[in-house]
């Protein structure tokens, strides 16, 4: 039970990493993006790529940085892996989703981001092959909390939240602390308001991008650290993140970070009821009971 | 000779099934502007529901309840319906995004339950124990299949005409209207979400009854035949064709399906040994780049829709 627990807010820290970005961009340009997880692939092979580069440039950076199973390497790359993901997520923007908006075809910009998910899905199951890959081959053991019950930990996983933390008090910060993040959330609350006062819309836009690639680089990687990487990391969590979304209500950046930690710890629990085959169904019937109950989420608010 | 044209009577006869969830979709996207993510649950239900009402015993199976064929297809398209009148009550209400993210799930639901569902669905193994009506006095395979395809194509042309004639109906015209602006319509004293209801229904019922054929067709249904895969070719075809123009459908779910095959038939002849296990990898870009591109350059789809004017006012 305990366990289950511990094991839902490790899943939850990732989703909820990648459905702040999604919420936002969903709650700014008002199409579910369905292409937003495959920014959490494009993070984690970026970070492969970047950590393989390292490596070989300067040898010493191989050394694991103990008691995490994480190298020096692989610790420079998350930084280069967030900024480049998050261009990544700008460059699509430019190319194919601001097009579709300016045609006027904005219902049409669902289908686009299927269309792109297919194909970024897809090149990187062509560029790296179709087989699952691992950060780092060594074993780190779990360390045993208590034996009864028995409860096991692994320092990775207590990285992977140490990490998830600093992003999310980080985040909160600069959206209460700066008039970048007033801006911020003015264009996602009311985009012409927010031009009235002021606003460059399409900066914020971009900015929006940018940092919603970058959440979801992060959480791409504190992924892969936990699990393996493999080109279906998008598949797998693009339904998991769109519940944490609506369980937090579309376009609330705290309800998303809530929703991911709920959703993540209610597919865990799922698993002591449901057989395990049944866990890809879980999300939709979280996002059935939150539609039954509370339609707008916990902390959305009615808007059509 | 004989086997160019049986391929091609399988060819067109897979390509009409297709058409008719395609028409379905048409009615939803095209004409009322709502958005379906998991066309392939709804195909499926049709599909496995069809199959579980008419299909014969099978040991310790649920189902094979052996009903009368054309009920049992009956059964199956309103199995269809059923799962959209759940889907659409939570979601028609809320802003658009919901129903697309609902769709979505329902279609994963559905794939995860029926390939674990094995007391029901056979699991991954798919299900069998199907016969064929009318395959026990037609001797001839060729012969049943050419005949097969007649009855397709019938249900097909029966599909199409209801649709049209309901687009030029009444119904039709408010369909457009709360697509164009839900607002104006609201304030003629329309009642949006209920007619988006009835709209979404009756496109999955379509996409039920077109998942009933293909599975009588095959005898056989599995977890493989809903698979999302399904879900975007079906969209490729309308959004190909032209969205709101139900012979644009037609004509984009032929192109998209001959496409398709065509691309798997000379990748798995000319493409290397070591690159065949990318032949779906590849196939998925290439619908992908087909969506994307024509809502890029042609979002009109090849027939775009005709514009409509119901009263000029001068």
């Amino acid at each position: 039970m305990i366990q289950g627990l511990l094991d839902g807010v490790l899943v939850g820290s990732v989703l909820s990493l990648g459905a702040i970005g999604l919420t936002m961009v969903m709650h700014t340009l008002r199409f579910a993006n369905f292409s937003h997880a495959e920014l959490l692939s494009i993070g984690a092979y970026v970070a492969l790529v970047s950590d393989a580069v390292f490596s070989a440039v300067l040898q010493p950076l191989q050394n694991i940085i103990s008691p995490f199973s994480m190298t020096w390497a692989l610790a420079l790359s998350i930084p280069v892996s967030l900024i480049i993901t998050g261009l990544t997520a700008v460059a699509i923007d430019r190319f194919i989703f601001k097009r579709i908006r300016d045609n006027g075809e904005e219902l049409s910009m669902v289908f686009a981001s299927f269309g792109v998910a297919l194909i970024i899905r897809n090149l990187i199951g062509l560029v790296f092959g179709l087989k699952t890959q691992l950060y780092s081959d060594d074993i780190v053991m779990a360390i045993i909390l208590s034996t009864d019950p028995l409860l096991l930990i692994k320092p990775d996983q207590l990285l992977v939240l140490g990490i998830t933390c600093i992003i999310m008090v980080l985040l909160h910060l600069v959206l209460t602390h700066t008039t970048f993040g007033y801006s911020l959330r003015a264009v996602a609350e009311n985009p012409s308001l927010a031009q009235v006062v002021g606003v460059n819309l399409s900066k914020m836009v971009t900015m929006t991008w940018v940092i919603g690639g970058g959440l979801a680089a992060a959480a791409g990687i504190l992924y892969g650290l936990n699990n393996q990487i493999s080109p279906i990391i998008g598949k797998n969590l693009v339904l998991p993140i769109f519940a944490a979304t609506i369980v937090g209500g579309i376009g609330s950046i705290y309800g998303a970070v809530l929703g991911g930690f709920i959703v993540g710890i209610a597919s865990s629990f799922a698993l002591l009821v449901l057989p395990s085959g049944y866990s890809p169904s879980v999300p939709f019937l979280i996002i059935i009971c939150v539609l039954f109950l509370r339609p707008n989420g916990l902390f959305g608010e009615a808007r059509v | 000779m004989i086997g160019v044209i049986s391929y091609l009577v399988f060819f067109t006869t897979i390509a009409a099934i297709l058409a008719i969830a395609v028409l379905g979709l048409n009615l939803q996207w095209g004409n009322t502007g709502l958005f379906n993510g998991g066309v392939a649950a709804f195909f499926g239900a049709g599909a496995y529901a069809t199959i579980l009402l008419g299909g014969t015993p099978q040991g310790e199976h649920i189902g094979g309840f052996e009903i009368f064929y054309p009920l049992a297809l009956a059964g199956g398209a309103l199995c269809a319906g059923l799962l959209a009148w759940m889907v659409g009550l939570l979601t028609l209400k809320l802003r658009h995004d919901y129903l697309a993210i609902a769709t979505f799930g329902v279609a994963v639901a559905f794939e995860s339950f029926v390939r674990n569902t094995s007391v029901m669905t056979g699991g991954a193994l798919g299900l069998r124990g199907f016969e064929r009506p009318l395959e026990a006095l037609i001797e001839n395979p060729f012969l049943y299949n050419i005949l097969f395809l007649l009855v397709v194509v019938l249900v097909l042309a029966s599909v199409y005409v209801f649709l049209q004639k309901l687009l030029h109906a009444p119904f039709g015209r408010l369909l457009r209207a709360i697509r164009e602006d839900e607002t104006a319509a609201q304030s003629l004293g329309k009642n949006p979400s209920e007619v988006r209801l009835t709209a979404f229904i009756v496109g999955s019922v379509i996409m039920g009854l077109a998942g009933g054929l293909y599975a009588t067709f095959y005898a056989f249904i599995s977890p493989q035949d809903v698979v999302p895969t399904l879900t975007f070719q079906i969209w490729a075809m309308l959004i190909v064709g032209g969205a709101g123009n139900n012979l644009g459908a037609l004509v984009g779910t032929f192109l998209i399906w001959a496409v398709w095959t065509g691309s798997g038939w000379c990748l798995s002849k000319y493409a290397p040994v070591e690159a065949q296990i990318y032949t779906g990898t590849l196939q998925y870009i290439l619908i992908g780049a087909i969506i994307v591109s024509m809502l890029l350059w042609r979002p009109q789809g090849i027939f775009p829709e005709k514009l409509v004017i119901s009263q000029s006012g001068d």
